[in-house]
């Protein structure tokens, strides 16, 4: 008792000092009450959306593209299931690491993939790694989940083209919209990682195959696991395309070309509709439609054959003795020379103190207009060249739709050159030479068409006068309506010239493959019109044809249309380097010529049957 | 035993309404745990052993109560020996877990030593203080922090930051109630406590948030595995997203969806106040308010010293635990791990808060001296 006692002082002292504590006890409850009315009260509505942020991933859903057929419902590029790799970069916890880690799973680029991981735009949007992966990648990312937080493998379609190489350059390819695109207004529903035509049709009708993306709101777990999809926007699948091509057609027209450079296009001059279309070299636009990388990227830029150039619409050669068809037209209606008005041809054209050299030595004599074509007299056509001028070359060139786009739905057609006194002030800032006149009237010097012009100009010629812009998409189906809508044929132009005389030609023509330069074109299946051109390539030329190198060979036409007495399809090929049209070009002319009498098949019809059961085929596609 | 406390009127509503408050907490702690770890897929999950800790601390609750706490003091310095000697032993065959050494396994559990060092240091001091009359500074002041230095060096050896904050939170208050003579130097630690959190807010605030990690980083580098930030923020946004109503039960998707690290041990607070929401939260605090409340009203009421520096040691401890505890999760202080008193999940802590409780009601219990 007596310790106690002593400190009962003490104890007092320490049961007054208590005030202290329930003070102190009072004040700091007092403090976390607000700080939790701040948080929760105050700010509880921000903290509940981040909540919301943490949980919820907005994941798009790529729509299917707009599938691709062929006139008669053959499937030209549809879409397959692939893996893609995504990255949620919310759920990256050491960018550095994972970088590291891709690349070594991968074996990709570090520095690729820290450029998709860095680019610009939401950070809410998963980031596109790298598409098309392999089962074998596939299965390697989602074994290693656990340690790559925010990497997620998506199930996507990836675009796939059946025929591999075949019409690759109008059907084109796919691939990620960069980021020059995405400023651009038409680009602006897309984002980072979206595909998009590159090259032909795929680009050209970019806008109704893409479709619409829809969104996933999914809801992830702090290591970035997909718990379950909160909301489902659906994606809307882009519009199929019907093309005018004849899928049997274009893989003759591409097989009759073979290994050698050139192109072939086919119309169906009565509508415009294109038939075929085929350049060489081609390219796999399977392969082009996944992620090159910077190496297969530039070996195919800078492969000598150019094969990304669509020869048919984008090669401009000069066109030679085709050319001639526009001017035996163009003498007619000028009245510069009559059918019947004979000109003299001794194998040489003197004109002041050069001699233009007609391609047959000793010259054919004595030549009306029909003969000048059958023959291919080159001295005729100086002389009636001369006769008319630059001007009124120009004139009916441009009538026939030369220098000017024959509006293709194609991206990028180049116009090629028809010339003229004002061209060259332009292009030049040169004057006219008169012997220039003298090597444009047989389509060389500065003349250069394209294969797609060519082929227009004689299914102008075979369509008595009426130009069809060439047509390449005859119907759409809109996905959203269910609904086909036909893109009916546009007449471009009419040519005015006088009755009779485009008949006239087309006998002409006729009689070329009757008995002139382009006899190779004789059918038995079906009476052919044509004419040959040979283009030169290099001005100076020594020794015989095949002592030349390649390269310096001259480019083979032959323009062709048939059956002569009411055509159906007009053709124009282009051999580049294979000597003269009517040995190298005009035979293939004539198979393209007959594969398309043989298929046997009315132009504009078989779609409309044909469309219904495509329909139900197309929304099997796109549900999958 | 117990029967004769039963029947000589020992037991009495205050003794019910404080052992009330204690389950009531208890209990809304399983919920939280419940509800975090009910999908877990073990067949012995957290909630399940909770139960079993929140068991066996009912027992050392019932021991602590009905003894004699004179004659528990007087184990305290053996105790307080043995207790260095586990500290050092878990220094050398402890069982690591996020960088800290701080468990003892004992079959398919573990013991953490750090814990019931607490509840043994406040014996300690308290049986040191009432001994004899300490007289002078080196007596009041010195000679005890003597006593503390080699637990807490031990402690912050493992490092174990949130339960060496404790211990020197326990000198602090036995100091500021007996140790210092001086009322002004009380009145300055006083001052300087309450004006603490308002220091920190001002000094912590103004600094970036990478010189902050860095500090944290150095302080105590087991203290935010996640890095940058992240773990504290989450347990903010946790709370605040809890808004007046909270979410429901099984309805907080920052634990339910692992967003908030250790929602069953540190930061079962944020998962309360998820689920619960402000109204939860004030429940809550009030509970813990009425249970601190009535631990005052026991030292107030205490009949000797040792008693009342037992439950003044017991009731700071608590007190301490609480306060930090929550102000971490609200983002006030940086985080240090010291779990919630009888909410966060843990065997050691649960059985030693309930021992150090149980002994403070022994406290009431025994205000009459017998000697």
């Amino acid at each position: 008792m007596d310790t106690a006692g002593l400190h009962d002082s003490e104890l007092g002292e320490l049961q007054r000092r208590l005030v202290i504590l329930r003070v102190g006890l009072l004040l700091v409850v007092a403090l976390l009450g607000l700080r939790l009315w701040h948080l929760q009260i105050r700010e509880g509505p921000y903290y509940r959306d981040l909540s919301e942020n943490n949980r919820t991933r907005s994941v798009v859903v790529e729509p299917a593209r707009g599938l691709i057929y062929d006139r008669h419902g053959v499937l030209l590029a549809n879409n397959v299931p692939s893996f893609t790799l995504y990255v949620s970069l919310e759920d990256v916890k050491d960018r550095d690491l994972l970088i590291d880690q891709l690349s070594t799973l991968l074996g990709l680029d570090a520095a690729l993939v820290r450029t998709k991981l860095t680019a610009r735009g939401s950070k809410q949007l998963p980031r596109k790694v790298k598409g098309r992966l392999t089962l074998r990648e596939a299965t390697l990312i989602e074994s290693h989940r656990l340690d790559l937080p925010g990497v997620m493998v998506q199930v996507e379609s990836q675009r796939n083209y059946p025929g591999g190489v075949m019409a690759s350059h109008l059907l084109g390819y796919v691939g990620e919209v960069s980021p020059e695109q995405l400023e651009k207004p038409e680009f602006a529903d897309l984002h980072q990682g979206s595909i998009v035509g590159q090259y032909g049709v795929e680009k050209f009708f970019d806008q109704l195959m893409r479709g619409q993306a829809g969104q996933k709101s999914i809801e992830v777990d702090a290591v970035g696991h997909e718990k379950r999809t909160v909301v489902v926007e659906q994606p809307h699948a882009g519009d199929n395309l019907y093309l005018t091509i004849d899928a049997r057609l274009q893989k003759a027209a591409e097989h009759l070309l073979g290994e050698e450079s050139g192109a072939i296009v086919a119309l169906d001059p009565r509508t415009g509709d294109v038939l075929a279309m085929a350049s060489r070299p081609g390219f796999d636009p399977n392969v082009l439609s996944r992620e090159l990388t910077p190496k297969q990227w530039a070996d195919i830029v800078q492969d000598e054959g150019r094969p990304l150039n669509n020869r048919a619409s984008q090669g401009q050669y000069p066109p030679g003795s085709v050319f001639k068809v526009m001017m035996a037209a163009a003498a007619l209606e000028t009245k510069t020379v009559t059918p019947e008005t004979s000109i003299f041809c001794n194998g040489g054209y003197q004109f002041g103190r050069r001699l233009y050299h007609d391609w047959k030595a000793g010259g054919h004599g004595a030549v009306d207009l029909r003969r000048a074509l059958v023959q291919s007299c080159d001295v005729y056509f100086y002389t009636i060249g001369q006769r008319m001028g630059i001007e009124t070359m120009a004139s009916f060139a441009h009538q026939f739709g030369l220098g000017e786009e024959t509006g293709i739905e194609l991206p990028s057609e180049r116009v090629g050159i028809v010339p003229s006194e004002a061209w060259k002030r332009k292009a030049k800032n040169e004057p006219w030479l008169p012997g220039e006149t003298i090597s444009a009237s047989i389509g060389q010097g500065y003349v250069n068409v394209t294969p797609l012009q060519m082929a227009s100009l004689i299914g102008t010629v075979a369509n008595d006068g009426v130009t069809f812009r060439p047509r390449l998409v005859q119907a759409v189906l809109d996905r959203a309506t269910g609904e086909l809508q036909r893109r009916p044929a546009v007449p471009k132009r009419t040519v005015t010239l006088k009755p009779g005389i485009l008949s006239r030609i087309r006998e002409a023509l006729a009689g070329v493959v009757k008995e002139g330069t382009g006899t190779r074109a004789q059918s038995a299946l079906v009476t052919i019109g044509g004419k040959t051109g040979t283009a030169q390539v290099a001005a100076l030329r020594t020794g015989p044809e095949k002592d030349i190198p390649k390269k310096f060979r001259d480019h083979a036409w032959f323009v062709a249309f048939a059956p002569v007495e009411a055509p159906t399809i007009a053709v124009a090929v282009l051999g580049e380097h294979l000597g003269h049209g009517g040995s190298a070009s005009a035979p293939l002319a004539k198979e393209l010529i007959e594969t398309y009498i043989k298929l046997d098949l009315p132009a504009s019809s078989g779609m409309t049957d044909g469309a219904g059961a495509r329909e139900r085929d197309a929304g099997g596609q796109g549900t999958r | 035993m117990i029967d004769r406390v039963l029947t000589s009127r020992g037991v009495d509503n205050f003794d019910f309404r404080f052992i009330g408050l204690i389950f009531a907490i208890l209990g809304l702690g399983v919920l939280s745990i419940y509800s975090v770890t009910h999908d877990q897929g073990v067949a012995f999950p957290f909630y399940a052993k909770q139960l079993v800790w929140i068991l066996l601390g009912t027992v050392a609750f019932l021991v602590m109560w009905l003894s004699d706490y004179h004659r528990i003091a007087r184990l305290a310095y053996p105790a307080y020996a043995i207790i260095l000697i586990l500290l050092v032993v878990v220094l050398f065959e402890g069982k690591s877990s996020r960088g800290a050494q701080r468990w003892i396994p004992m079959g398919p559990f573990a013991f953490q030593p750090s814990e019931f060092a607490k509840l043994i240091l406040i014996l300690t001091l308290a049986y040191y203080y009432s001994e004899r009359p300490r007289i002078g500074w080196l007596q009041r002041v010195v000679l005890p922090g003597l006593l503390v230095l080699p637990g807490l060096l031990l402690i912050l050896k493992q490092p174990d930051l949130g339960s060496g904050l404790s211990f020197v939170a326990v000198y602090a208050a036995m100091l500021l109630m007996v140790g210092m003579r001086s009322k002004a130097l009380g009145i300055i630690l006083l001052f300087s406590l309450m004006l603490f959190p308002f220091a920190w807010e001002v000094m912590w605030g103004s600094l970036h948030d990478y010189q902050r990690q860095r500090i944290m980083t150095f302080v105590d580098p087991v203290s935010d595995p996640g890095g940058k930030g992240y773990h504290a923020l989450q347990s903010q946004i946790a709370i605040g997203a809890g808004e007046l109503t909270g979410k429901g039960l099984y309805g907080g998707t920052q634990s339910q969806l692992k967003f908030l690290p250790e929602g069953h041990t540190d930061f079962v607070f944020s998962v309360f106040a998820e689920e619960w929401g402000f109204l939860g939260v004030l429940a809550l605090l009030i509970l813990f308010v009425a249970l601190i409340w009535l631990s005052l009203e026991i030292v107030a009421r205490a009949k000797d010293q040792l008693g009342a520096l037992l439950a003044v040691g017991i009731l700071c401890m608590v007190c301490f635990c609480v306060v930090i505890n929550i102000g971490m999760t609200v983002g006030m202080f940086p985080i240090v791990g010291i779990p919630l008193p009888l909410m966060s999940y843990g065997g050691s802590a649960t059985v030693m808060t309930m021992a150090s409780l149980g002994l403070l009601l022994n406290v009431k219990r025994r205000r009459l001296s017998f000697f």
